[in-house]
């Protein structure tokens, strides 16, 4: 009975006819974040359509405002004619929405077809006719060229065979929109060719595709026009034949308000953290580190940009001892620390401000003395070999709490019950107190308020400028690392792309053309990022 | 008679599927509930009241069959109240598990005394037994019909149960939206599965297994109720589904296994061994098996390992 209610014909609504208006959306999350202002975008049936935006513009929030996943705080969603609230996803697919999410929602044991019919089950009564389920899988398959085997166990299948599967299930539900997040960050360049041919081949039978990509040359490919979003607004709906790739990276890349810090000029030291041709490839083969290899010096501050993914994490994570490299070195001072435990590259003054302070941050339930001394637990200066002098460490939160100005009513409540910056800031202060020779700082600022930003880049530029801390900074906030960096690398697809010696002289165009790999320097260029022969 | 002998012999074996039965329908109350993702861990217990509620509800009806069905009625119950506590009142389900495992320890002792008037033993209720079947054909069979034939009705069921289990899970549509909600809730909910519906199920048919394995206690494989009668089978039952791989046949097996050492107990206890050593027996296999098993899933999962890893991170940010 189900079945018919949603069954309906793809062919119903003229091709061409806007087919999906949102108009005047804004939403803002509960921490104060304006995710999306007055957003107006709509789409015909049978296109393609990208969404273009840097990370954090706003596009998964509209997507998932179009999926039912939030609501919107104000704004229409006109589907098919017709005004509609959208208040979960299962009122999305009943209107005929499908969403492939970048992260599968599979069941791995379970076969390719039981996947796909689940909730729709062929069969008479109670009883699940498993042949009648792979027949129709085989058949769906047929029909779009998709090269994948009903019966086998999802478990078994590479991650673009996954994503099949993803598309066979919101075709199965006859969805007639369907919304791609970013679904080539996961695939071979050979399985996003096939990708891109299914597309067309959904799109010349009357299907819709809104398809989220930061990447042009894809976008160029397959998409028909493009809307672009950057910091929660739109920026236009173009042909993609009337814009060169420039045109959209300009569009795309850009700060709205340029907020200065002024920092005094860098006079870099000796080189004290060095990597050279670091490779590593994830858990899903994709390459993530593709002969990485620049130097730090003492008392300058290297900023890493470039769009999410493109490594930065990888990199963190390898100079820090928390991943093996596959190939390549890290050295510390002169000394190889490639392989060596993020406890044993610490304890050589390297200090990490991860990009994810709930997780590797801080002990949320622990109280905040507890999470300022956990890097020094050993020691001396906090009491003898087994037991902590109480009065030490709480002597020492104290003065730490004092000199980061971190808000709370006694060092000894645990670090969750604070805002996301005294956070960040009980995270920075364990960090730098121990005035480390190398600083990584991996998303130092982000989603934090302005006060708390603004001490966290004082701080950052008074260590490297008075106490010759050496810095490390990645960041996906381009104002930050445009205005923090002395130099700048820039990553993309693994590699580096470009360095720059001196990021005053740097424009976000250029920037932009760099982070999205449409320019990118020769070797020779890029060996100006090497100060030192290793 | 030798040890050989002992073990050949057709009361051994009959012995066997006696001491199976119930580690089986616990087995069943394991897998079911396992198969939809939830961890029921007071199987223990629904049986041990079952096992009361059968002698008690049979002794006042005056009918076996009777019983059975109250015992049957309150192990789903039991589901129930453990499911409504876990999946509406989010209480944490191995603490919840444990407290009524503990509860119902002392809880069927003193609602015995209540209704009885008894401690220790029910022997002086008169509660009825379920019947032995004979079965024609099998029966006149030599040595197969003396190990097969003429086991409590409840043996027969335990073994029906086992083959519908698996016609349950991957034959129907509501099987399918179990195995779906137990490995993957948010995909199930993302194709409009009710997913607290489908473990509000799954516990209350764990309920129902686990009751009959407690009503086959005490009024099959004893016709009384004693304090503490299930002894641990509820804890064996779970780790027979964790051994068969949550798969009927498996369960099935490693249930048979289990109930192979108890009889070894039983059987050498009549050797001059110390009893308390050989009660252990069961125990110890349960540890070797276990150990056993997660070794081989870890070699089976080697080449994905780090996949897996991964996959994990994912859960716990979801979470």
């Amino acid at each position: 009975m189900k079945q018919e209610m949603i069954h309906r014909d793809p062919d119903d609504f003229p091709i061409g006819e806007e087919i999906l208006r949102m108009s005047g959306i804004t939403k803002v999350y509960g921490n104060g974040v304006l995710a999306n202002e007055n957003v107006n975008f709509s789409v015909k049936k049978g296109e393609i359509h990208a969404i273009m935006g840097e990370n954090g513009a706003g596009k998964s929030t509209l997507m998932k405002i179009l999926f039912g996943n939030e609501q919107p705080d104000r704004g229409e969603i006109c589907f098919k004619g017709r005004t509609q609230t959208i208040e979960s996803p299962k009122k999305a697919v009943e209107l005929g929405i499908g969403m492939v999410y970048q992260h599968f929602n599979l069941a791995e044991s379970l076969t390719v077809a039981e996947n796909i019919v689940v909730g729709q089950e062929p069969g008479r009564g109670i009883l699940f006719r498993q042949k009648s389920a792979y027949d129709a899988v085989e058949e769906l398959a047929r029909k779009y060229a998709f090269d994948i085997d009903p019966k086998s166990r999802v478990r078994d299948l590479s991650v673009g065979k996954k994503q099949k599967v993803e598309i066979l299930k919101i075709l199965y539900r006859n969805s007639e929109l369907i919304i791609l997040d970013e679904p080539t960050a996961v695939l071979t360049p050979q399985e996003t060719e096939e990708l891109f041919h299914q597309l067309l081949l959904l799109k010349q039978n009357g299907y819709t595709i809104i398809f989220i990509s930061h990447k042009i040359n894809e976008v160029k490919t397959i998409c028909d026009r493009m809307t672009i979003i950057r910091a929660g607004k739109t920026r236009g709906t173009y042909e993609i034949s009337e814009l060169s790739a420039n045109d959209i990276s300009v569009l795309m890349v850009g700060r709205d308000v340029v907020q200065k810090i002024e920092k005094p000029a860098a006079k870099p030291g000796k080189t004290v953290l060095s990597a050279r041709d670091l490779r590593y490839r994830n858990e899903h083969g994709a390459v993530m580190l593709d002969g990485v290899s620049f130097d730090l010096r003492q008392g300058e501050i290297l900023g890493v940009a470039g769009v999410e993914g493109s490594g930065q994490r990888e990199l963190a994570e390898a100079v820090s001892g928390m991943l093996r490299p596959e190939g390549g070195a890290v050295y510390l001072d002169g000394r190889e620390i490639t392989g060596k435990t993020p406890g044993e590259v610490r304890a050589l003054g390297f200090s990490h401000i991860h990009e994810d302070r709930m997780t590797y941050g801080v002990a949320k339930n622990v109280s905040i003395t507890e999470n300022l001394i956990a890097n020094r637990c050993a020691s001396p200066e906090l009491g003898g070999k087994a037991f902590f002098d109480g009065k030490k460490t709480s002597a020492l939160a104290q003065k730490l709490v004092e000199e980061y100005q971190i808000v709370c009513k006694t060092p000894s409540v645990p670090a969750g019950m604070l805002s996301g910056g005294n956070i960040q800031k009980v995270v920075v202060a364990r960090e730098m107190s121990v005035e480390p020779q190398v600083l990584l700082a991996n998303q130092p600022t982000r989603g934090i308020d302005v006060g708390a930003v603004e001490f966290i880049h004082e701080r950052l530029i008074r260590d490297s400028r008075e106490k010759g801390c050496a810095v490390l900074l990645i960041s996906s906030d381009l104002n930050e690392v445009l205005e923090m960096s002395d130099s700048l690398l820039v990553m993309y697809k693994g590699h580096i792309s470009g360095y720059f010696a001196d990021v005053s002289a740097l424009t976000e165009q250029e920037l932009g053309l760099y982070m999205l790999g449409l320019k990118r320097q020769s070797e020779q260029e890029l060996k100006e990022a090497l100060h030192e022969k290793v | 008679m030798n040890v050989g002998q002992l073990i050949f012999s057709t009361t051994f074996l009959a012995t066997v599927i006696r001491m199976t039965t119930p580690i089986l329908f616990a087995g069943l109350a394991g897998l079911i509930a396992s198969q939809a993702g939830v961890m029921n861990l007071a199987v223990e217990s629904i049986m041990l009241t079952s096992a009361l509620a059968g002698v008690l509800i049979s002794a006042w009806t005056g009918s076996a069959w009777i019983g059975l069905l109250g015992a049957v009625l309150i192990g789903i119950g039991m589901g129930f109240i453990i499911a409504y506590t876990a999946f509406t009142l989010h209480a944490d389900m191995v603490l919840n598990g444990v407290a009524f495992n503990l509860m119902m320890t002392g809880g069927t002792m003193f609602l015995m005394y209540v209704a009885t008037g008894q401690k220790g033993t029910s022997t002086g209720v008169p509660s009825k037994v379920l019947p032995t079947v004979s079965i024609p054909l099998l029966r006149d069979i030599p040595y197969v019909g003396e190990v097969l034939s003429g086991h409590n009705v409840l043996t027969y069921i335990a073994m029906a149960f086992t083959v519908l289990m698996f016609y349950f899970l991957f034959k129907t549509k509501l099987g399918l939206r179990i195995r779906m909600v137990g490995e993957n809730p948010a995909a199930a909910e993302s194709v409009g599965i009710n997913s607290k519906k489908i473990k509000y199920l799954a516990m209350c048919l764990s309920g129902m297994f686990a009751a009959f394995g407690g009503a086959y206690m005490s009024m099959a494989y004893m016709s009384w109720f004693q304090n503490n009668i299930t002894a641990g089978r509820g804890f064996i039952g779970m780790a027979a589904s964790a051994l068969g791989g949550n798969m009927p046949l498996g369960t099935l097996m490693a249930s048979l296994l289990f109930g192979v050492a108890d009889a070894v107990a039983n059987t050498i206890s009549s050797l001059n061994l110390p009893s308390e050593l050989v009660s252990m027996l069961p125990y110890v296999i349960t540890i070797i098996g276990l150990v056993y098993y997660s070794i081989y899933l870890g070699r089976k999962k080697a080449p994905s390992a780090k996949a897996g890893k991964g996959a994990k991170k994912e859960e716990e940010k979801t979470a």
